[in-house]
């Protein structure tokens, strides 16, 4: 196996599962990522309009600081992967995602869901699926079920009556 | 926190994010896949993953419920609510159009992949109308 490769599930998977574990000792955190997108709008927001939403109306220096961190640390992750250890080794985004309306209205849309979904579940893939049914959350696993669920219904409903085709 | 945690998150993002790569999880080819069915590649991913952080979990809390600063982990109570089922298929939904989850979408940018800039804006805006219907929604 070469640097430049892709790696097979039994590695890739128990690397990703080791980093519950590692956020709990070295950061006393929990791995998560999708309060980054509450802790975003918490900073672009006026503070006139967080005293009316109160969802975004706490000290994200203080919340949300260590995870913004870890973000600029997953973006400069990816760019490490792309420069210098031979990419993800296929291919990332379809083709038209962002040049037809199409697709960039697609990756909006869905990108609605994902942070309203995420907030509303209060977690993603990360923050549930791994983290949460490792530390043996029974809500975790009822959420990853439906995170499941509602991703085949939606390729269900594209391939039978939207002509989705699998890549 | 203390300040040294803050270099050791951002070393975590990037071996994060190389692996989430490095995976294909952020791959639409993947993904599309994956929850069609026809293949098992990223079910074998995140079950091995799931299985791994279970069993290193339950060693680490059995020699040690401290961080390596000495402090307690903040760990979530995750209760069970209905908020979990609804927004969890919403996810799910938004996770097939995207095909990208939120680590993946961050991953994404990194590898230079512009259109995930989309999805970011787009995840953004859902946590603000989060935010706003809250009150009208069930938790």
């Amino acid at each position: 196996m070469e640097i430049n490769d892709p790696l097979p599930w039994y590695i890739a998977g128990p690397i990703i599962g080791l980093f519950v574990p590692a956020f709990l000792l070295l950061a006393g955190k929990e791995l998560g990522i999708s309060s980054s997108f509450r802790h975003a709008c918490s900073i672009l927001l006026p503070q006139r309009t967080k005293t009316k939403l109160t969802y975004f109306n706490y000290d994200w220096k203080k919340e949300g600081s260590w995870q913004l961190v870890f973000v600029l640390g997953l973006l400069f992750g990816g760019f490490v992967t792309q420069q210098w250890l031979g990419g993800a080794g296929i291919q990332l985004m379809p083709d038209n995602a962002g040049s037809s309306w199409e697709g960039i209205l697609t990756l909006f849309f869905g990108g609605i869901l994902v942070g309203f979904g995420t907030r509303w579940a209060d977690g993603c893939t990360s923050g549930h699926t791994i983290n949460g049914i490792s530390q043996l959350k029974l809500s975790s696993l009822i959420a990853s079920i439906c995170f499941v669920a509602g991703g085949v219904a939606a390729s269900f409903v594209h391939r039978m009556f939207f002509g989705g085709i699998v890549p | 926190m203390k300040w040294w945690k803050y270099p050791i998150l951002l070393g975590l993002g990037v071996a994060f994010a190389i692996g989430l790569s490095k995976a294909q999880l952020i791959s639409f080819v993947r993904i599309r896949r994956m929850f069609a069915f026809a293949e098992p590649h990223l079910y074998l991913v995140i079950a091995s993953a799931v299985a791994v952080g279970l069993v290193s979990t339950l060693i680490l809390k059995a020699i040690t419920k401290k961080d390596i600063g000495g402090q307690d982990y903040q760990v979530k109570d995750r209760p069970f609510r209905p908020g979990i089922i609804f927004g969890g298929l919403i996810f799910g939904v938004g996770w097939y159009l995207t095909t990208a989850c939120p680590g993946p979408i961050y991953a994404l940018l990194g590898n230079l992949q512009w259109p995930a800039l989309f999805i970011l804006a787009g995840a953004l805006i859902g946590a603000f109308l989060f935010g706003l219907l809250k009150p009208k929604l069930k938790d």
